[in-house]
């Protein structure tokens, strides 16, 4: 990546011009919003915004001491670490099998590609459809062979529900990454791990997979990262965070709280920790997963 | 970064003020949450009230769900930018009332509008639940409801059940939904939607049973929940004792269950009276009773009450605007018009007027079920118990019931739990609301 002769422009203006549209964005739709929040955090405010009051960190001492929001913690980080687990491993077997094809590649990529195209919230439909005990398809199937299907009162189940969805719409997107991490293994590297004997297992673990670091560890990122935020719509669709409080992730609280029951100051604090949370996370992510990884 | 604020606003305001001035006529806004065959009678409705006037010009726009449609309009008033007219619904009532300042009352609109305002012309059961403890009608009146019986008179004839005859108490529905499914006529015998507004609010309120204090925050916000009482209780375990062979059967939250009766899983069920056009579509041969009562209980069947969602008015604006929306309201409550709304969308009447003339018409000996819920409302004066429910934050404490009984009917927690919870739960998020 590094380059010794570097490239200097003589306009001191330009790279600023350049800049600014993304600098624009990143004020307008994270620094502003995320500075009212904060700001919100501190207060505690009637729905209508007619009586405020300044309560320093009492909102989140409530929050905190809050056992739903532990509860709420806790769904998170299971539902966090198993969609990011399964979506990809899922995604690299497709991956390296999709590698392997040689007649018909293209059409298999493209398919396997297409339900990123898929809204998060359509996604959630697309199950709820297929695995509502109302309505359901698959759901009528599972419940006429015996099985006693019922994600509506059955915590666990609903919480496999919207980890398969989530899960589901996010392999598309690993898939594609991965795949483009494959292409750029040197064949010749592998062709010479088979001469020496080394099975397609050992070839895979020794060589392919340390190379795939890289890619591998982004979409660890970008995962978590989904995981936490963008699942909103897929939770919102199937489940509603319900039976009880099963699958009600941090995220979905912060909604929850705000915009249903319209306590503004919990939601605003608690959306302030979830920012803590993603920044710590991404932190430590970077700081000790990537020493592992070897950039080629 | 305050430029950049000050620019956006800027032209915010350029282009509301470009579709707002320069018109003659008065526009009033009408946020609403109302879909389908519903979207189309408030399109209706707007395009004849127009039509009938030159001075103003309702302009309806759909805000998604009732919650959506209710947090779009708190936004909106705290953004200075509240719309004239805004649908919200029966839950939300209590959010409403607890805003003071931010709306205007609609007996006082309806003065501004040149006639005098009657209270006395509309539904008492309806007026009640929408004024003040001083007796201050707030909003108006829109789309109301009550909950009714509805059964699968197929699947009545299998289990050899008299299907002219749909069961009256809570006993009656627990033995004929055994019945069903001991007999194999349906899967299930008996479910519900909105476990919350049918099993507690109006379960107390028709077997005349304390919901919460204060005659259940109708005469003031401070309430405490008594729906840990053992009646509850005992109705609750029924329920959950019910559901453990899938004799009941849980749709969701709210009116998902309706596709468990629909598509002839379960044979009895609690509906609201508006979702009669669904049950009507689905092709059922269906019947329909009085929501049913606990045998036990004194002075039952006593009322039930208004469910649906009503027309608020923010605070704020020009004369010339709520003398717009006053002639609206009029429009509204015109004879012919509420007949015509009634008798299209299972909705209830809002004046008297319109229920008599609906009465005349014959109406009523066609289709039985629409008078059901009216007299299930005009039957009797109500006591303390039964003029409402009424909270600053009934969204939020009918979800905390909801979680629950999502326990209770897993199998979690016994019905006693479930409410002790319930009742601990809610009175911390009531005292929270309130600012204590």
């Amino acid at each position: 990546m590094a380059s010794s002769n570097n490239v200097t422009f003589p306009n001191k203006l330009l790279p600023y011009l350049l800049l600014a549209p993304q600098l624009a964005i990143t004020l307008i739709f994270f620094y502003w919003p995320a500075s009212q929040a904060i700001y919100q955090s501190v207060l505690r405010e009637d729905p209508f915004g007619l009586s405020t009051q300044f309560v320093g960190l009492g909102n989140f001492r409530r929050v905190i001491s809050d056992p739903n929001y532990l509860n709420s913690l806790q769904v998170t980080i299971v539902f966090s670490v198993a969609t990011t687990l399964i979506a990809m491993t899922i995604a690299l077997l497709l991956a390296v099998m999709a590698d392997k094809v040689i007649r018909g590649k293209n059409i298999y990529r493209t398919l396997l590609i297409w339900p990123y195209a898929v809204a998060p919230a359509i996604a959630g439909m697309l199950w709820l459809f297929l695995f509502n005990p109302s309505m359901g398809t698959l759901a009528y199937l599972a419940r006429s062979a015996g099985y006693n299907w019922d994600p509506l009162l059955n915590g666990n189940q609903a919480m496999v529900l919207v980890v398969s969805a989530a899960a589901w719409k996010q392999i598309s997107y690993n898939f594609l990454f991965f795949v483009a991490g494959l292409q750029s293994i040197p064949k010749s590297l592998i062709e010479a791990a088979a001469i020496d004997g080394a099975g397609e297992n050992k070839r895979f673990w020794t060589i392919v997979f340390p190379l795939l670091a890289p890619t591998t560890f982004f979409l660890l990122v970008v995962n978590t990262v989904y995981a936490f935020f963008d699942t909103f719509g897929i939770i919102h669709a199937v489940t509603g965070g319900g039976p009880g409080k099963a699958t009600e992730t941090l995220v979905y609280k912060v909604y929850n709280d705000g915009f249903v029951n319209l306590i503004l100051g919990d939601s605003a604090a608690q959306s302030v920790i979830l920012m803590i949370i993603v920044i710590a996370l991404t932190a430590i992510q970077f700081r000790y997963v990537e020493r592992k990884v070897h950039y080629g | 970064m305050t430029y950049r604020i000050t620019s956006l606003s800027l032209a915010f305001g350029l282009v509301l003020a470009s579709s707002t001035a320069s018109f003659a006529v008065t526009e009033i806004s009408w946020w609403h949450a109302m879909t389908g065959a519903n979207n189309e009678v408030v399109e209706t409705l707007a395009k004849e009230f127009n039509a009938s006037q030159g001075d103003y010009k309702v302009v309806p726009v759909f805000k998604g769900t009732y919650p959506e449609a209710l947090n779009a309009g708190i936004a909106a008033f705290r953004a200075k930018q509240a719309p004239d007219i805004l649908q919200v619904f029966d839950a939300g009532t209590g959010v409403m009332m607890g805003a003071e300042g931010a709306v205007k009352p609609v007996a006082d609109i309806l003065s501004m509008g040149g006639s005098k305002f009657d209270k006395t012309l509309y539904l008492p059961g309806i007026v009640a639940y929408y004024s003040k403890p001083d007796g201050t009608m707030l909003s108006f009146p829109y789309n109301s409801s009550s909950p009714i019986l509805y059964y699968n008179k197929d699947a009545f004839k299998k289990a050899g059940l008299d299907e002219n005859n749909p069961p009256k108490t809570w006993t009656e529905v627990w033995d004929a939904a055994k019945k069903i499914k001991s007999s194999g006529a349906a899967s299930c015998g008996f479910t519900s939607t909105w476990l919350t507004w049918i099993q507690t609010e109006n379960y107390a309120a028709w077997n005349n049973l304390q919901w919460g204090t204060n005659e259940n925050g109708i005469a003031a916000t401070d309430v405490e929940l008594k729906i840990n009482a053992p009646t509850f209780v005992k109705h609750f375990q029924e329920i959950a004792d019910l559901a453990k062979d899938g004799t009941f059967r849980y749709g969701g939250r709210t009116s998902e269950a309706k596709q468990l009766f629909t598509s002839g899983e379960c044979a009895i069920f609690t509906e609201s009276s508006g979702g009669l056009g669904d049950v009507v579509k689905s092709g059922l041969n269906f019947g329909t009773g009085q929501l049913p009562y606990e045998a036990g209980a004194q002075g039952a069947p006593q009322n039930t009450i208004p469910g649906g969602a009503s027309l608020w008015v923010f605070a704020g604006k020009s004369d010339e605007q709520y003398k717009g929306v006053a002639a609206f309201f009029n429009f509204l409550s015109k004879t012919d018009i509420q007949a015509r709304l009634h008798q299209v969308s299972g909705y209830l009447p809002v004046t008297m007027a319109a229920y008599e003339a609906t009465k005349k018409s014959g109406f009523y000996d066609k289709n039985p079920a629409r008078e059901i819920p009216i007299k299930q409302m005009l039957g009797k004066a109500p006591t303390e118990n039964s003029k409402g429910v009424r909270l600053v934050n009934l969204p939020q404490v009918r979800d905390i019931e909801n979680e629950e009984f999502e326990n209770m009917l897993a199998g979690k927690q016994t019905a006693q739990q479930a409410l002790d919870n319930a009742v601990k739960r809610g009175n911390a998020a009531i005292k929270q609301a309130l600012g204590q």
